[in-house]
């Protein structure tokens, strides 16, 4: 086999080692850039439009973010289904807190928004700084504070 | 989402094709290499290489098909990425077999990768529910401990090249330490997720650190003096320095604790001086490190940095884009199919081909720590964290170890050398963080229909 041969062979194996790698670094990408959906014109125009108030009531939110606590960063996309909170180990978000209670609170979608209840639990459920009582809406970006945990909802 | 039933909500992507494209992409990256090397020993395209191809593509395809069926959601990249080194290895391996040495032995480890896979699906298709394992949290401890002390004992027992790590099972030999690490990080995540707000939360503040309390230093103290005792008994840096390593790792991601890491290190720092003082081959090692190119070193019989140094030469000659496949020295390197087998793709791939290899590798990691930081319940945080971390961990202490950053360690180079216990041991870990991750992408179940206050549990 001629120089010549292998050294291009050399080369090419190399330069598909890395087109792999970057093969790879693409499959990922969603994780870097967030997902690219056929809406993504739409929703930027949205965003855009929303920016400027601060204050929410526009848009659905279509993920919950843990933003304190041991889970801080965990992301769960909203779907239609009720979301639960607690330690029960079949809760949605499975929280390792002496201050929660199993089953202390679920989120639930209702005419457009997410509604925060109490399950009854022990020390409580926190929508921003009031104790929830009752089910109550949830705007984009106030934290709900479950002992340790706090999440909040975002778009 | 104003009224149930209405528009579905878009699930997240499986991304199976992806998987399966990268997947064959992979492979045919690993019969190129196959190719490249026949054609620079024989200048001929090897015989062997259509069976082996299909061998090592149909394994793959096997271990794809029961990944869709078991586990959908998983991660789509944790498969092919694990298949490329697990090939590339393979075929350095075939490599050093052809040049002439002769316990490098390609078949067998292809044997390990097929056992390796079986491994796979066995624990994809048994463990459907990883936090079942959080319930065999102690039982994991004692059975990490067991194996680790099986080396230790009259008649299985067997001292290899100056390390008593193996056990005789009579047709073949295991190295039950590549399993240690796996019981333990499974013993220490579940351990942590019980007691890591003791952990956390109690003590005081000094200076900028938060210190703990005496009395919960505890676990700390007993797992460095456990990993001290695999040393003195064991004559095994490597291991020592993982195991510990990676409680150090765990804990720290379980408290947030800067205290904790710094402890660890401290500990460690006296652990290796008390080693240093006491043992002379861990003077040598450290010697080793610091002269390597000192002429009395390199010839001394016992300890010597004739191995390190063959190594560095080799990367040396290798340069920028290598010598290419079947064109290096590796039979130069003793040990160069196992320990050192990263010095010899350095010598064949060059620093190019080192560094994709590297980037592999650390892509895997990323995945599993993606992986730790998607996973909703505590437990699969810490065990995806910690099953990363090792893996990461390990990549280190040997690739600083043959490059001479580090004092030189034996480890194996994860999935590359050969063996077959680390191959075993690394695809059970690798099918644990496909499990957590199905578990962590997968979406909440969907309502069936207009269900009132009825809810969907997932369990």
């Amino acid at each position: 086999m001629s120089e010549l041969t292998l050294l291009l062979i050399r080369l090419a194996f190399l330069a598909v080692l890395w087109f792999f790698v970057i093969a790879a670094v693409s499959v990922i990408r969603t994780d870097l850039f967030g997902p690219r959906t056929a809406t993504a014109p739409a929703r930027k125009a949205a965003k855009a439009a929303a920016r400027p108030t601060v204050k929410p009531k526009k848009g659905e939110p279509r993920q919950m973010v843990v933003t304190g606590g041991p889970l801080q960063g965990t992301i769960i996309n909203l779907t239609e289904t009720p979301i639960t909170i607690g330690r029960a180990n079949d809760a949605t978000l499975v929280l390792s807190d002496d201050y929660a209670s199993s089953r202390h609170a679920r989120l639930f979608p209702q005419d457009g928004q997410w509604i925060v209840e109490d399950l009854g639990s022990t020390n409580g459920t926190y929508l921003d700084r009031s104790k929830v009582t009752r089910p109550t809406p949830v705007p984009l970006g106030v934290p709900i504070r479950i002992g340790k945990t706090v999440i909040e909802l975002r778009k | 989402m104003s009224a149930v039933g209405g528009n579905p909500v878009p699930l997240p992507a499986k991304r199976r094709g992806a998987q399966l494209l990268m997947l064959a992409f992979a492979v045919g990256i690993v019969m190129l290499a196959y190719a490249n090397v026949g054609l620079a020993l024989d200048d001929q395209i090897p015989a062997g290489m259509l069976g082996y191809g299909l061998g090592l593509g149909g394994l793959m395809l096997a271990a794809y098909l029961v990944l869709a069926k078991f586990a959908p959601w998983a991660d789509p990249l944790i498969l092919p990425l694990v298949t490329l080194v697990n090939g590339i290895g393979l075929v350095m391996i075939y490599r050093i077999q052809e040049g002439g040495e002769d316990l490098a032995s390609a078949s067998t480890q292809l044997f390990w990768t097929g056992a390796g896979i079986v491994m796979f699906t066995v624990t994809l298709i048994v463990l459907r529910d990883h936090r079942a394992l959080q319930r065999m949290t102690y039982t994991a401890g004692f059975v990490g401990l067991a194996l680790l002390i099986a080396p230790l004992l009259p008649f299985i027992g067997e001292e290899r090249n100056g390390a008593r790590i193996w056990i005789n099972l009579g047709f073949s030999s295991l190295q039950p330490g590549e399993f240690t690490k796996l019981a333990l990080v499974v013993f220490f995540a579940g351990y942590l997720v019980a007691k890591r707000d003791v952990l956390a939360l109690a003590g005081r503040r000094l200076l900028f650190i938060d210190l703990p309390r005496a009395r919960d230093l505890g676990p700390v103290l007993i797992t460095w003096a456990v990993s001290l005792g695999v040393l003195i008994l064991q004559k095994d840096l490597g291991s020592s320095l993982l195991l510990f390593g990676t409680f150090i790792a765990m804990l720290y991601i379980a408290t947030q604790r800067t205290s904790w890491v710094l402890i660890g290190i401290l500990l460690f720092v006296g652990g290796a001086i008390l080693a240093g003082l006491a043992f002379s081959h861990v003077q040598d090692r450290f010697e080793v490190y610091l002269n390597p190119e000192d002429p009395a070193l390199y010839e001394r019989t016992y300890g010597s940095s004739f191995q390190l140094m063959q190594g560095l030469f080799a990367m040396a000659s290798g340069g920028i884009l290598g010598t290419g496949l079947g064109q290096g020295h590796p039979e130069t390197i003793p040990l160069s199919f196992s320990d050192f087998i990263f010095t010899a793709a350095g010598e064949e791939l060059g620093l190019t081909g080192l560094m994709a290899l590297l980037l592999v590798y650390a892509l895997i990691v990323e995945r599993g720590l993606r992986t730790a930081i998607a996973a909703r319940d505590p437990f699969s945080k810490l065990l995806a964290g910690g099953l990363s971390f090792i893996l990461a961990w390990q990549i280190f202490i040997i690739v600083g170890g043959v490059t001479n950053l580090i004092p030189l360690t034996g480890l194996v180079t994860p999935f590359m050398s050969q063996g077959g216990s680390a191959l075993l041991a690394n695809w059970i870990l690798i099918a644990l963080l496909v499990r957590m991750s199905d578990a962590a992408r997968r979406p909440p179940p969907q309502a069936i229909q207009d269900e009132g206050l009825t809810q969907v549990f997932q369990r």
